[in-house]
């Protein structure tokens, strides 16, 4: 398996997108720190790129990677590879240098200009939605064969996580709003990997002081390191699931 | 050496396979041929576990290799248009395929250097023709020693000199007692290295037969024209 | 000529008088550790009415010290009274008694008796000045004496992390303490900075009121006040004020009050009140109005809060003129309809119209309320989703299509720039 990720790395790096997402991130994170004045701001303005450009960048750059190593996968195949290490290769391949990219990008001036532990928390929650997002064009691309159809579902669910769920769940909010609601967004924004990084950052940052009650009722939960570990867990679970679901799908269709 | 039972699969609603049962010996040479879409890609993707099979079940050397993939290191495989990541050199598409299979010791790499391959080894494969794709693709298929060979079309993009050199190589091998399972619609090729013939129609076995069972069945000297005459009877 | 001969009379009067004053209560009684007195309550036992007490430098184990006579205590060289947890130190209980240069220490939080380190009962014109109180229960404490100074203090609780409200007393406490002048003082570690109840006509100004648990400044009941030049800063929620009419607060800065449930200043039902040229800055809510009306709101700055101001529905009458909104997470917020207060010639960061005339005021119209802060304010939990792609999306689709947002609450005049109140006074006043 090793061997495989290592030609999955060695195609991803030939490949310039990585290393200019990279420098975006670089130029956009030093900037941000700089202009921002204190390192909080930075980062707040920071979290809001990592959450909007990063999903959107890794769940395109993985889906169109992955239909455009078909032919790889192909010629993996027909050797005596089992597919599911074929398909984990390019998975890990695919979300390790992203991620690294992201580290690179994004860790190296939080770690610069805003060193703590929220920073840790947003470099983690940028991490973590890489790999998810990358999880989720694996399941996009190998739900259908056509790449343009891949790429639509792919950017449908970017669309979906960034925006849509959010409208939907305030409109919920909206329509419900005689009836306490506290427990309710707890719940439903953990079915949002993007909402449970942004709270999980947020709640580091003094903004959440303006966040009231329900805020300290996020705090109270997530304000410790075994809620902290909770959400990361829940995290991890969104990675595995579609990770997972999609590895089933890969290894009992046809090439 | 290969035993296909009551294989069946299908595409949606299209069956492209309905219950082929077949078996190869080692040491034969086995032309599949049919017309277009009759199933016969299908087939060897089946063997080389590219395609899941709805039913029925193929056994090498006995066992049955649904869901399994160690026993791809008896098969080497060359399809039919050989697609490979296009930025990467031949130099490394060999190296990684080499790098994989590295518990093989005993190496052929007489095809690498009978097409030359090694002069071009820093060509990228996106640059590269049909023709030296699949000089590629044979000589991967043939390098690691295997006891099944299963050549998609091999020689449809290849030149005279080229075909000729690969035909040379599946007799060799075929001499040293290893399978060859080729498709093809060229009687000539087929006539050349082929000991049996295998036909496929409409996704069921038409026959599976010697060439000169086929050639004494049809009273034919050419097989060509023995094939087409059953094929006419049969209908 | 008359004028002259009238101030020399005048003057000679006075000269007399103070003659009169140092002859009359003129004896001076000394405590020190080698003095015929060796405790304050020794001497002031022994003072007659209008004797000084000057207390020398030294610790003084004391508690239960009585002033039931005009008294001038004096405190030099940094004399320190330790109540060492007995008891309360000084109770005043005659006029006209001044309390100067001492420094108290150490009272017991007594849920039952309040013990401060100064407390004055029902009498006028107590002066409190420039002493120093640390870590006692309540700091100084009138109860129904007007007229009284309490200038230069410096009062220190403890630090209040983590501490039970109730177990904290008030810095400087006032009950119905009609015309009182608090200024220059220092205050901070206890429960409320300031606090006064029903006190009235009176001058708070040039405090700095800090580090609180509860409220840096906190009033009910108490009309006609004017406060000026104070700082709040960093008190746990904040500054309070309520039930009370007639308030001038000018030049005040409310800073740094940030915590779940703080407010820069929070006004529940103050009616017919200025509120002139503070700032308000890093905030959780600069200011929040609850049926609060009739305040004209001028020249103040709201700096870098997460609401520069929440006004609720209940609130009319109010008017917002010349204020500066800058780096505010939302401007105004409301809960509802707030149509009759009244917002112009504000300046706000947020605004994005244009000024064809060059008159410096655009052209367009600001909504300072934003969808999203009404949607907050109508459903608590959706702030969770504050920073989200969705949120900034509504913020700009209001801009877009401004049918969405709140009717009511617009400035028809908003500033292109920021005012500078000192070198835009000539622009302000003829906006007024």
């Amino acid at each position: 398996m090793n061997k495989i990720i290592k030609y999955v790395f060695y195609d991803i790096v030939r490949n310039k997108i990585v290393l200019a997402y990279t420098l975006f991130l670089l130029l956009l994170s030093v900037g941000l720190f700089n202009l921002g004045g204190s390192p909080d701001k930075g980062i707040l303005s920071l979290l809001n790129l990592v959450l909007l450009t990063v999903p959107l960048i890794s769940i395109v750059f993985a889906t169109t990677h992955f239909y455009n190593s078909y032919e790889f996968m192909e010629l993996l195949v027909a050797q005596p590879i089992n597919r599911s290490k074929i398909f984990m290769s390019e998975y890990l391949g695919v979300s390790c240098s992203l991620s690294g990219a992201f580290i690179l990008g994004v860790g190296l001036p939080v770690m610069l200009f805003g060193a703590s532990i929220t920073g840790l928390y947003l470099v983690l929650t940028g991490v973590f939605i890489t790999f998810i997002f990358v999880a989720l064009a694996f399941l996009a691309s190998v739900i259908t064969r056509d790449k343009a159809k891949g790429i639509g579902i792919a950017l449908l669910l970017w669309f979906y996580f960034a925006l849509i769920y959010d409208g939907i769940v305030l409109f919920i909010l909206y329509s419900f709003s005689d009836y306490p609601l506290e427990h309710a967004t707890l719940a439903l924004t953990a079915f949002n990997p993007v909402d449970l990084g942004r709270i999980i950052v947020l709640l580091h940052l003094d903004v959440s002081a303006l966040m009231g009650y329900t805020g300290a009722l996020y705090k109270s939960i997530l304000g410790s390191l075994w809620g902290i570990g909770l959400a990361f867990g829940l995290l991890l679970v969104w990675i595995l699931v579609p990770v997972l679901s999609s590895r089933r799908i890969f290894s009992r269709r046809d090439l | 050496m290969i035993a296909i039972e009551n294989l069946r699969k299908s595409y949606g609603k299209l069956q492209v396979l309905k219950n082929v049962s077949a078996s190869f010996e080692a040491g034969r040479a086995i032309s599949i041929i049919g017309p277009n879409a009759s199933g016969k890609t299908t087939m060897s993707k089946c063997i080389l576990g590219m395609v899941l099979p709805d039913g029925g079940d193929i056994k090498i050397d006995g066992e049955s290799v649904l869901k399994k993939h160690a026993y791809r290191s008896k098969i080497g495989y060359m399809p039919q248009i050989g697609r490979y990541p296009e930025n990467m050199k031949i130099r490394q598409v060999i190296g990684m395929i080499r790098d994989i299979r590295k518990d093989v010791k005993q190496i052929d790499e007489e095809l690498i250097g009978l097409y030359g391959l090694e002069a071009i080894y820093e060509k990228r494969m996106g640059a590269l023709s049909g023709g030296t794709k699949q000089k590629v693709s044979a000589a991967l298929a043939f390098m690691f020693n295997p006891q099944i060979l299963i050549l998609d079309e091999p020689t449809a993009g290849l030149d005279p000199v080229s075909a000729e050199i690969l035909k040379c190589k599946i007799l060799k091998e075929k001499r040293s007692g290893k399978l060859i399972m080729i498709t093809s619609h060229i009687m000539s090729e087929i006539e050349e290295v082929a000991d049996e013939v295998l036909c496929l129609m409409d996704g069921q076995l038409k026959f599976h037969e010697t060439i000169a069972g086929i050639k004494a069945q049809a009273n034919e000297e050419r097989l060509s024209r023995a094939i087409a005459k059953i094929m006419n009877e049969q209908d | 000529m008359k004028d002259q001969n009238k101030l020399i009379v005048n003057l000679l009067a006075t000269l007399v008088l103070l003659l009169w004053v140092t002859t009359a209560f003129g004896s001076t009684l000394k405590v020190c550790k080698t003095c015929t007195y060796t405790s304050v309550k020794q001497a002031v036992k022994k003072a007659r009415p209008g004797d000084t007490v000057v207390i020398n430098d030294g610790v003084y184990k004391e508690f239960g010290i009585e002033i039931n006579k005009p008294l001038v205590l004096i405190g030099q060289n940094n004399p320190v009274i330790d109540g060492n947890y007995k008891g309360q130190i000084l109770t005043v209980t005659a006029d006209n008694v001044t309390i100067q240069g001492l420094t108290f220490k150490n009272i017991e939080t007594s849920y039952t008796r309040d013990d401060a380190a100064i407390r004055v009962i029902e009498r006028s014109n107590a002066r409190i000045l420039n002493n120093t109180i640390l870590n006692t229960y309540f700091g100084i404490y009138l109860q129904n004496s007007d007229h009284c100074l309490i200038e230069g203090n410096t009062v220190i609780g403890k630090d209040v992390k983590g501490v039970n409200e109730s177990s904290l007393g008030n810095a400087i406490h006032l009950w119905y303490c009609d015309n009182s002048i608090i200024r220059n003082n220092r205050v901070e570690g206890h429960r409320d900075g300031i606090y006064l109840e029903f006190v009235k006509d009176s001058r708070i100004k040039n405090n700095l009121s800090q580090h609180n648990l509860r409220y840096g400044l906190h009033f009910m009941f108490s009309d006609g006040n004017v406060y000026t030049y104070n700082t709040f800063r960093k008190n746990g929620a904040g500054v309070a004020v309520m039930y009370t009419r007639n308030i001038r607060m000018e030049y005040n800065r409310f800073e740094d009050n940030w915590g779940a449930a703080a407010y820069g200043l929070l006004l529940k039902e103050i009616t017919n009140s200025v509120i002139y040229n503070n700032t308000f800055r890093r905030n959780t809510a600069g200011m929040y109005m609850e049926s609060s009306s009739r305040l004209d709101i001028q020249r103040n700055t709201f700096d870098r809060n997460g609401w520069a101001v929440r006004l609720l529905s209940s609130c009319t009458d109010d008017t917002f003129r010349n204020n500066n909104f800058t780096g505010n997470s939302f401007d105004v917020s409301t809960n509802g309809n707030s149509a009759l207060n009244k917002f112009e010639n504000n300046y706000w960061d947020k605004y994005s119209g244009y000024d064809l005339d060059k008159d410096k005021v655009g052209d367009v119209p600001y909504r300072p309320v934003s969808l999203y802060s009404m949607l907050v304010e109508k459903v608590p939990p959706s702030v969770m989703f504050m920073r989200s792609f969705m949120v900034d999306l509504m913020d700009n689709i209001e801009k877009v299509l401004p049918s969405f947002i709140p009717e009511d609450i617009i400035d028809e005049h908003p500033m292109m720039r920021r005012l500078d109140y000192d070198s835009d006074r000539k622009l302000t006043q003829v906006l007024r």
